[in-house]
């Protein structure tokens, strides 16, 4: 039967190369960790192309989903990937108020534990949170989202978009455009770009820039920073066009979201100043109009759909590696 | 009867008497009565005897800034945990904030500290009275009434930054009674969400970050307000490179200004935040290794005044959550000489400028009006502290008299340790290997 098919092409063995109980950030995921990632998820993608898109390879493992911000497509998206290898998965919503109301994020999690969870899909508003439930409990915290800090899944996502496309990313130009402050997509999108040997740089309003970047620091990989969009894009081969939250104008880092739009959106005037076989991404959801025009949302040269077809394979493949890794 | 006491063969360092060599000390009915240079015998023999040999003998450290908590968060600390925890830090004067709940607005709020302190307290508890009621920067707290019950300064630590019109009242009208304004200088508009240093590190784990130049405009502000009125200002926990700049320049101005800095301040840096750890997060945050450069240049040519802990107790509850839900401060009262001892081992700092910095200095700014404190001198109350500057020991935050557990220096080996503390002539603390001969 081919439900009961192992997945074929898993050539590295995961705990060779594998150093990972959690996943909070790719901030300290080697090029081999993200290479297997890749070569696991292509695996997925087979699977994901048979008629029957299940594989037990997760069968017995429970994952739940504790998401104390909304989401839409992640959260789905890990849902499918667990389900798709035969895990049980249940979800757990937690408005944001409960936490303001000072709710134990601990004890929620002991609870989850004590229900069973082996694996445990975060998001939270807090940068840091799912560090300090890594702590706590024994199963494996996936970070799905924290405030500012990180969204490793999404990272991977992309890096595994760009390379299905550009292969090696040796030498590959990255522009990164829009609030790159309030972006977890963005950090964790810059380590995972450097790591990988790409070179990234960063466009977007002085105000919407963290402090501290464009030096060589130990701590946090070294970008490019340039205001101006038209020559931030020149040469580029992956685009990527962050969302802007509309009260970024209301907490005066922006005079206008007219002039947002004026200065910073990606319309195709300007990404012709990229490499002609330049990708353009963007994490979703897309405030089409305002930080990339429809017709480039929607154009030749966008990858915005295959991501999010692609999240559900890396995610199967990040859930396989690490029910892998842990204890049996 | 108490017998006198003998403190002998230490190397007895007191900066207000420019002393620094091995001898002896005499304690009777609770006061330094006799020094004795070298081998030197007292006049009497009647005495028991502390074994100092090997340690360094100081006046008893005095901290101008700490949070005993005691009325209203009594499970953070109280005076009872807080006093003994500044006792086994070597500190016989402590000033605590009156940021309590109630706050220390009011003379029967003061005398309430005071009494528990006397009760229920091992070392001299000093209150500082708010200078806003109710601590909210509307109206002056009645300082003259404060005055009188004995506050040793005014601040609204741990409050948004008053505004420029109640600061300029506050310095004005606390000359009448010579006592300093001690601010938190944070401009809290910059600061709104911020949970730690702004720069690479809030960056990396993407905090808000407070920036140095949110401390900086308050010191410049509040230093035009005591040239200004002629009062007397005093900057709490100095942090930025350049707020020490801004001091200098006001002090050569002849601007009455003295500062203080803190031991995690002059010895962590905003990396220690990295992971998330709560324990780390103070306010002013841990800085950068360029700001600490500047702190120790501006204790070494008196900038900065004095070194004072901003003890700040916290539950372990407290601390174990999310970092942007996790209060500010660090417990410092048992790790702060151990720390700051590294700056002597570094050369950095020398062994008697950092005594200076935890005695005499601090009681300068004090005045006499709570008696000679911060010295030696003969009749003085025998405030005496003894520590080992070489002894290693690893911070055990369970062994801690304090409630307050959050150091980010827990499990850390540090060099040099309080062995011994004497307040009003009574041995206070003493670990195990300080013998105590009983005559």
């Amino acid at each position: 039967m081919r439900t009961t098919q192992q997945i074929k092409p898993m050539a590295p063995k995961p705990t060779s190369i594998w150093q990972h109980h959690h996943i909070l950030d790719v901030d300290d995921f080697t090029r081999e960790e993200i290479e297997l990632v890749f070569q696991t998820t292509q695996a997925m993608k087979e699977v994901l192309s048979r008629p029957i898109k299940r594989v037990p390879a997760l069968r017995g493992k429970t994952l739940i989903t504790l998401f104390y911000e909304p989401s839409t497509r992640t959260r789905l998206s890990f849902e499918l990937a667990a389900k798709n290898l035969g895990a049980d998965a249940a979800s757990l919503s937690a408005p944001a108020s409960s936490v303001a109301k000072g709710e134990s994020l601990i004890d929620t999690l002991s609870t989850l534990q004590a229900l069973g969870a082996d694996i445990v899909v975060m998001r939270h508003p807090q940068s840091g949170a799912p560090y300090i439930a890594a702590k706590y409990v024994e199963a494996s915290i996936v970070n799905a989202g924290d405030g500012w800090h990180a969204h490793p899944t999404q990272a991977l996502l992309d890096l595994y978009t760009i390379h299905e496309h550009k292969g090696n990313f040796k030498g590959l130009k990255a522009v990164l455009i829009g609030d790159i402050t309030h972006s977890r997509v963005a950090r964790s999108n810059i380590w995972g770009l450097t790591t990988m040997g790409a070179e990234v740089t960063l466009c977007c309003p002085p105000t919407l820039l963290p402090a501290g970047l464009g030096e060589q620091h130990h701590h946090f990989p070294l970008v490019s920073i340039e205001h101006d969009i038209e020559l931030a894009l020149d040469g580029a081969d992956v685009v990527m066009a962050l969302r802007l939250q509309l009260e970024r104008q209301q907490s005066g880092l922006l005079p206008s979201i007219r002039e947002y739009i004026q200065l910073y959106q990606l319309t195709e005037a300007r990404l012709a100043r990229a490499k002609p076989d330049a990708l353009v991404l963007h994490p979703g959801p897309v405030n089409e109009g305002i930080e990339i025009a429809s017709a480039v949302a929607h154009g030749p040269q966008s990858v915005i759909n295959e991501q999010v077809t692609n999240g559900v394979a890396v995610r199967m493949a990040l859930l396989y590696i690490l029910a892998g890794s842990q204890k049996q | 009867m108490i017998k006198p006491l003998l403190i002998k063969g230490g190397r007895i360092i007191d900066p207000s008497q420019q002393i620094d060599e091995v001898g002896s000390l005499l304690v009777t009915k609770g006061k330094i009565s006799w020094l004795g240079k070298g081998e030197a015998a007292p006049p009497q023999s009647d005495h028991d005897v502390l074994n100092a040999r090997g340690l360094m003998v100081c006046p008893g450290f005095v901290d101008l800034h700490c949070h005993l908590r005691q009325p209203g968060f009594e499970e953070k600390e109280t005076i009872a945990t807080g006093t003994r925890a500044a006792a086994r830090g070597g500190f016989t004067t402590i000033c605590c904030m009156p940021n309590t709940n109630p706050p220390l607005d009011n003379q029967t709020a003061v005398e309430y500290v005071k009494s528990k302190a006397a009760s229920e307290g091992v070392v001299r508890v000093l209150p500082i009275g708010c200078i806003s009621k109710g601590r909210k920067g509307k109206e002056l707290a009645e300082i003259g009434d404060l005055a009188a019950a004995g506050v040793v300064a005014f601040s609204d630590d741990g409050e948004p930054a008053l505004s420029s019109y109640i600061m300029r009242q506050a310095l004005d009208y606390s000359r009448a009674f010579d006592l300093p304004i001690t601010d938190h200088c944070e401009d809290t508009v910059l600061t709104e969400g911020g949970q730690m240093n702004e720069g690479i590190i809030s960056t990396k784990l993407g905090l808000r970050g407070l920036p140095n130049a949110a401390e900086d405009i308050i010191v410049a502000r509040d230093l035009a307000l005591a040239q200004l009125t002629g009062g007397r200002l005093h900057i709490a926990h100095t942090t930025t490179e350049g707020a020490v700049d801004l001091i200098r320049r006001a002090k050569e101005k002849g601007i009455r200004v003295t500062a203080e800095v803190t031991p995690h301040h002059l010895t962590l840096t905003e990396e220690r935040v990295i992971g998330y750890n709560t324990n780390a997060k103070v306010n002013p945050p841990l800085r950068t290794e360029q700001d600490i450069q500047a702190l120790i240049q501006g204790l070494n040519d008196n900038t900065i005044d004095i070194i004072a802990t901003d003890h700040a107790p916290h539950t372990e509850a407290d601390k174990l959550c999310e970092f942007a839900l996790a209060p500010f401060g660090i417990s410092g009262f048992e790790t702060a000489l151990g720390s700051l001892m590294s700056l002597v081992h570094d050369e950095q700092l020398t062994l008697v400028t950092l005594i200076a910095k935890l005695t005499h200095e601090p009681a300068k700014i004090l005045g006499n009006k709570y008696g000679r404190l911060g010295t030696l001198a003969i009749g003085t109350e025998a405030d005496v502290t003894l520590f080992d500057p070489a002894l290693e020991w690893v911070v055990d935050t369970r062994a801690f008299a304090s409630k307050g557990k959050n150091t980010p220096l827990a499990g850390e080996r540090l060099k040099g340790k309080v062995m011994a503390t004497i307040y009003q002539g009574k041995l206070v603390y003493k670990v195990d290997s300080v013998k105590l001969k009983e005559s």
